[in-house]
């Protein structure tokens, strides 16, 4: 009862919008959100398609607690076959977007075909309708929201756009809903836009479009939830007031901080872009840059940062539309930015970020090529005459210059908005593209911690922190210690966290919540929304499946065990300094544990006795 | 002792689970659309703020009304609408200056905020305490104290 059994399906080639009854078997067996979206999606695509053509199809979906007051039910995801990577993409997002749909009667949205000409979305509750946006193509995220607003005369409209780096094939673009939250990895814009779909704009208001099954139950649980939240020292103190920024400093001291392409494992600027630092009054201005934190819609933690830049900073001086505030760096944002290609200028990093969201692309994906292709220019690979700039590690000059090409795909900037495997391949140098499966790694070293390795490295979108959070035990101690540079045990454990995750995805709600609570507190809230038995054991389950089902795909797609790698210099280079100095990865004792606690094949497939067990 | 809704914009997130325990306490529905507190976003200041009826003592929607649909509830001190005596001609919108009293097309009735009760729901959902229920005669105390806070009660030590 609380999906809203609805699927709207949206044709772009013949321009038609058709309702159909959500699959009730497939929410009972993958939940919703994530895992259902992907059901959809593995069950209508050909997985050798190309992500370009449109024979892919996008798919915006919502769980059972999005739209809800279990704290964090606000999250929407968008489900395709990604560019950057040719594996299953799947990108979450908070903001208010996902909620409005719900409200709107709909528990997913799936785009199919491609427009002749850009269109947006228009859902008011039940009606849907395809408009032209040939007035809106070559327009940023921000000008396409005001001006949907502004057409229908309407402020409460929720939307989901992409900017010119959607537009553009940005191989990195995302999907930046309610100004500065994103779908934001693995390209999902760039699918977007290669669909000539601008915008999905949505005003919901109904009230009967779906129930808590057990609305007494739900608020004891969701209560219940809060209160853990609030209690918890991450997620009730460090997360408001640091936001994810709150690790800068503590993973650069752990000596897990990859640093210039990940030559280093500790940054000497760390605390210059540090959480602490934006609380600090700068010295040219007297104002700090971060003027408050926010929520996305539900939220009780309210981990997000909105920051003011300094006005007379170089990269804005001229620029008032930046003069206010928007939303700040995150910790992967700030690191992937910042650390990752050696600028520890707070104001650029914003500046930087500020233009990701205002043009729709990854900031991590973004920052880490950046800091691939200084590497090149300092090793002589590209010159200031290939790309115009002098770019060494530590050039603020030509962070900003980058950022302001890349989704406009200026000069050089076009190469950029390939990431660094495409870059780095282009100049005889595949190596030094920090990534697996083609996307770029967040904000841990992978020889540093070593379960966040594993974790990279079996990822099924390429290497991300969301899919299988080992910082959790390696750093934080949740839910048990594990050293970072120890190996037993953690295939086990990432398993464990990768189910979870798929759930947590799944349900609608945000992966944050889970530095506090434990499925023993989230399965309360599932079962009081959802019709039907939800037990812990059977959560673990579907989540198990989701996992298993992406790697299907994956395999369907063309990739091997081969792709569950990490890159030589994670095998071979020794960390530097730190705590975790002479580390290298020890993936080759991991790996083939994790198969095992799989049930996979020594091969990485699943085993006959695990698909059945799983019904995959 | 009278109690009245008291906003602290600075505390304010824009999670939203106000609106949602407004629109669930009347519509028993989570649709924000239908909540009678209203969080506004000022984005290039960074600012929210939380926003709704502050129950005037001379209640223009109540003197506006020309079928006498509102009315005074003696104990919250909360301007109530009847709906079943309510006609929807919605001239107490008009009245309003301040814009909390609305009109809501699926009931053909205005709405505004009851103070539920006694017991708002809001305030209750509100996780920062942007959002209280205190006493009327003392709404600026915590501003007070804050200010008292700052007062140099011993200059020989400066």
């Amino acid at each position: 009862m609380a999906w809203t059994k609805n699927v709207l399906r949206v044709n772009l080639e013949a321009g038609t919008c058709t309702t159909e009854p959500l699959n009730m078997q497939w929410a009972q067996d993958y939940l919703g959100q994530r895992g259902l979206a992907t059901k959809y999606l593995v069950s209508e695509i050909d997985p050798k398609v190309d992500p370009f053509s449109p024979k892919n199809k996008l798919i915006f979906v919502t769980g059972p607690l999005t739209g809800t007051m279990a704290a964090t039910g606000g999250r929407y995801s968008v489900v395709t076959k990604g560019p950057l990577t040719g594996a299953i993409a799947c990108s979450n997002s908070g903001g208010y977007f996902g909620a409005e749909l719900k409200f709107a009667g709909w528990d997913m949205v799936i785009f199919e075909g491609a427009a002749p000409k850009p269109v947006y979305l228009l859902i008011n509750d039940g009606k849907a309708e395809l408009v032209d946006a040939s007035h809106l193509w070559g327009k940023t995220v921000w000008e396409t929201e005001e001006t949907i607003k502004t057409q229908h005369q309407d402020p409460q409209i929720r939307v989901a756009a992409i900017g010119r780096a959607g537009e553009n094939r940005v191989l990195y673009a995302a999907i930046v809903n309610d100004l500065h939250r994103a779908a934001g990895r693995s390209g999902v814009g760039a699918v977007m836009g290669s669909k000539n779909l601008k915008a999905v704009a949505v005003r919901g208001t109904r009230t009967d479009a779906y129930q808590m099954a057990n609305p007494e139950a739900f608020f004891a649980a969701t209560e219940a939830g809060k209160k853990v939240l609030a209690a918890n020292g991450v997620t009730g103190q460090g997360l408001p007031t640091y936001g994810t920024q709150v690790l800068m400093n503590v993973i650069n001291e752990l000596g897990a901080l990859p640093t210039r392409n990940h030559r280093e494992v500790q940054f000497e600027g760390a605390h210059d872009i540090s959480g602490e630092a934006m609380h600090e009054k700068r010295p040219t201005d007297g104002k700090a840059n971060l003027v408050t934190n926010g929520a996305c819609f539900g939220c009780t933690i309210a981990c997000g940062r909105i920051s003011r830049m300094d006005p007379g900073h170089f990269s804005i001086k001229d620029k008032p539309q930046y003069h206010g505030a928007s939303g700040g760096v995150e910790y992967e944002a700030a690191w992937a930015l910042g650390a990752a290609n050696g600028v520890n200028d707070l104001e650029a990093l914003t500046y930087a970020n500020f233009l990701c969201n205002e043009d729709g692309f990854d900031p991590i994906t973004f920052g880490a090529t950046v800091g691939a292709a200084m590497e090149l220019y300092e090793m002589g690979v590209l010159t200031e005459k290939e790309t115009g700039l002098k770019m060494p590690f530590g050039s603020t000059e030509a962070l900003v210059k980058l950022a302001e090409m890349t989704a406009k795909g200026e000069g050089f900037g076009k190469i950029m908005g390939l990431g660094s495997k495409r870059l780095c391949t282009k100049y005889g140098h595949p190596e030094l593209s920090m990534t697996v499966k083609s996307q770029e790694f967040p904000a841990y070293d992978g020889r540093a911690l070593q379960g966040m390795g594993l974790a990279y490295a079996t990822n099924n979108r390429g290497a991300c922190h969301l899919r299988g959070y080992m910082v959790s035990p390696e750093v934080l101690g949740i839910p048990v210690k594990m050293e970072p540079q120890a190996t037993e045990g953690k295939p086990a454990m990432l398993k464990a966290f990768q189910d979870l995750t798929a759930v947590v995805d799944s349900a609608g709600i945000c992966l944050f919540t889970t530095f506090a609570w434990g499925l023993s507190d989230i399965q309360p809230q599932i079962q009081a929304a959802c019709e039907g038995d939800w037990s812990e054991e059977r959560l673990l389950l579907v989540g198990e499946r989701i996992w298993n089902m992406e790697r299907e795909f994956n395999l369907a797609a063309g990739f091997t065990a081969k792709d569950d790698n990490l890159p030589p210099r994670l095998m071979k280079e020794p960390a530097k300094t730190g705590p975790q100095k002479g580390a290298v990865s020890k993936l080759d004792v991991m790996l083939p544990e994790y198969y095992q606690v799989r049930g996979w094949t020594k091969d990485g497939v699943p085993t006959a006795e695990t698909r059945k067990r799983l019904g995959v | 002792m009278q109690k009245s809704l008291h906003i602290d914009p600075n505390k304010c997130t824009a999670c939203l689970q106000c609106e949602m325990a407004c629109a669930w306490e009347n519509h028993r529905s989570f649709t924000i659309a239908k909540s009678r507190i209203k969080v506004f976003t000022f984005h290039k200041e960074g600012r929210f703020v939380p926003y709704t009826c502050t129950q005037c003592d001379e209640a223009w929607c109540m003197t506006a009304c020309p079928v006498d649909a509102i009315r005074l509830d003696p104990v919250t001190g909360a301007k109530i609408v009847l709906e079943p005596t309510c006609v929807g001609c919605k001239v107490c919108t008009i009245a309003c200056p301040f814009g909390t009293i609305n009109y809501v097309a699926s009931t053909g009735k205005v709405q505004k905020c009851d103070l539920c009760d006694g017991e708002p729901a809001c305030a209750k959902a509100c996780p920062t305490g942007a959002i209280t229920y205190v006493d009327a005669d003392w709404t600026g105390l915590g501003k007070m104290r804050q200010w008292a806070g700052k007062t140099d009660t011993n200059p020989a030590t400066v």
